[in-house]
């Protein structure tokens, strides 16, 4: 009775997981997506409460206490700190498989071997590999996020790297077959392949740098989605089951997406280390840029009927959102059609650029994605790269030796003018030189990116006041 | 409850003691709903992209069944200890993820209310 009690809640709790994501597909059922999620989350506990047999309440209450308790402050976060909070999400998921996925090995180890059928070990490894590697590997995402001191944020390379890796976890891989055989006398392989899969996610990480973040944090995502499906095979439970192929199809999806955007394949963003591509004509001769002020650049855009404005994650770094609003508002009382290109792997994580900006109160239909608005890039007056490097560099359309060669970009070069802010000269993360600096039609703003457009609105508030 | 649910009251095994799934079935949902999960994330807008990511963190951590199991089951102390670590684990993705999710959206505006 009571089972079948929790099988009817576990049955509407996917339902509703089901619906959550389909009214993610716009902005205006979003919201009620998270409800519907709420609800579906609450069923599946509520039905797992009604268990028979639980007993350890107090220690129930606690766990879930202390996961309020750190839940609600990580909830606060500033937007620009989102992909840190979303890998650590991640690192917490595959720990919770990962332990779980432990416990019930020695539980039934201890008190029933039987259990221990060969399908169920392999659930049980396939559980703690992704679980584990997860932890670790989404904890290295998040310190490179962050840029925590010790964890270096450029990626780190060194010889038969993709070799040694792979063997890692080729060793994790082959002691858990052998355990899928042997799952009693072999027991002790069992903390080996934990040791080893916490490795393999940091080794993992470590070549990968901050433009490849995107794809790393969605395909992470799919990993602790898939750890849950293994723990539901393990458990067997559908509730399980249903809601990790869920998110383990979402991250997949994305990360396919973030591959697309950036003309890559999986293999190359996981083995390529973007960093350690060709240093080569680092020498030749470097064509001038030309400098404008702040107040040519405020001129110019004043005098525009088209703006369209390029972010990047220099964006995000110099938390410069407000600012460009204050832009977006200034522009638009002066009737300029203002217009913002987001590519999609602008920023750390799929989508960074247009929470940031949505958070600055830029209504949302003034995003455009990138093969929209290259349509209209020819008829804009002033494209307005703001923190933006690789995704507008021309070289990716005709230089076959670039890094980034094939990769769509965001067509800053046709606009009839571009200005673009920019700390330094230096070359962007893939090391690579920029054409679109040294173009004909284009402008540098060297500064912060929020000190320049704050220098820009002072400029158009300024010259309103005037006139 | 047994007169309305007739035909769940008729499905195979005792209720307080599940026998195991055959594989098959549990293969046929895992894979329709990875098919569902396919179809329907594809549709979303790439605008939500990063609240789609925080809300999809908050589903896998429905891992939060299995820790409750495991912890609320009459076992070992090491193995409840284990099992409530990742019962915090799960609820602070579960409590953080929809909380965040929802703040990023409701940050989403046209630009008609406005002004």
């Amino acid at each position: 009775m009571r089972g079948e009690l929790i099988q009817v809640t576990y049955l509407a709790a996917t339902a509703l997981f089901v619906f959550a994501l389909h009214w993610m597909n716009g902005p205006k059922t979003a919201r009620r997506g998270v409800f519907a999620g709420v609800g579906a989350m609450s069923l599946g506990i509520v039905g797992t409460l009604l268990t028979p047999g639980l007993v350890n309440w107090g220690w129930i209450t606690v766990a879930v206490a202390l996961g309020f308790a750190l839940g609600i402050p990580l909830s606060w976060v500033p937007l620009t700190a989102v992909p840190q909070r979303t890998a650590l999400s991640h690192a917490f998921g595959g720990l919770a498989a990962g332990l779980v996925g432990t416990a019930k090995y020695y539980l039934w180890l201890s008190e029933g071997p039987e259990n221990l059928t060969a399908l169920r070990m392999s659930a049980i490894i396939a559980e703690i590999i992704l679980g584990y590697l997860t932890f670790t590997g989404s904890l290295m995402a998040a310190g490179k996020l962050q840029e925590v001191k010790w964890i270096p944020q450029r990626p780190v390379t060194y010889p038969f790297q993709n070799a040694s890796n792979l063997g890692l976890l080729g060793i994790a891989v082959v002691c858990g077959v052998a355990l899928v055989f042997q799952p009693t006398q072999l027991s002790y392989l069992f903390p080996v392949i934990i040791v080893l899969s916490l490795a393999f996610g940091v080794l993992l990480i470590i070549p990968i740098g901050g433009a490849d973040m995107p794809t790393v944090i969605s395909l992470l995502n799919s990993y602790a989605g898939l750890s849950a499906v293994a723990m539901g095979f393990v458990l067997d439970n559908k509730l399980l089951v249903t809601a990790g192929a869920l998110d383990g199809s979402s991250g997949l999806i994305l990360s396919i997406i973030m591959c697309r955007a950036m003309n890559r394949s999986f293999t190359n963003v996981l083995f390529g280390a973007f960093g350690q591509v060709q240093q080569k004509k680092a020498a030749g001769e470097q064509k001038a840029v030309k400098q404008e002020t702040s107040e040519g650049a405020a001129q110019a855009m004043e005098q525009a009927s088209l703006v369209v404005i390029v972010p990047g994650y220099g964006l995000a770094v110099a938390r410069a959102q407000q600012r460009v609003r204050e832009l977006y508002d200034q522009l638009t009382r002066r009737g300029v059609d203002v217009k913002f290109a987001i590519h999609p792997v602008a920023g750390r994580m799929p989508g960074h650029m247009n929470v940031l900006l949505a958070e600055a109160d830029i209504p949302y239909d003034r995003l455009v994605e990138m093969s929209e608005i290259n349509h209209d890039m020819p008829q804009c007056d002033v494209c307005l790269v703001i923190g933006a490097n690789d995704v507008v560099n021309p070289a990716a359309r005709h230089d076959r030796t670039s890094p980034i060669f094939g990769m769509p970009i965001i067509d800053a070069d046709k606009a009839k003018m571009c200005l673009a802010i920019k700390r330094t000269m230096n070359p962007g993360f893939a090391g690579i030189d920029n054409e679109l600096y040294t173009a004909d039609r284009t402008y540098m703003l060297f500064g912060d990116a929020k000190a320049v457009v704050g220098d820009l609105v002072k400029q158009l508030s300024g010259g309103s006041a005037m006139h | 409850m047994t007169g309305i649910l007739p035909v769940l009251s008729a499905s195979p095994g005792p209720a307080e003691a599940p026998a195991a799934t055959e594989l098959s079935t549990m293969l046929f949902v895992f894979m329709l709903a990875s098919f569902i999960g396919l179809g329907v994330i594809t549709r979303v807008s790439r605008l939500l992209h990063t609240p789609l990511m925080s809300l999809t963190n908050a589903i896998s951590a429905i891992a939060v069944v299995g820790s409750i199991v495991i912890t609320g089951a009459d076992h070992p102390p090491i193995i409840t200890i284990l099992g409530a670590i990742a019962l915090f684990a799960s609820m602070v993705n579960i409590v953080s993820g929809f909380l965040i999710t929802d703040r990023m959206l409701k940050m989403f505006k046209t630009g008609e209310p406005r002004k």
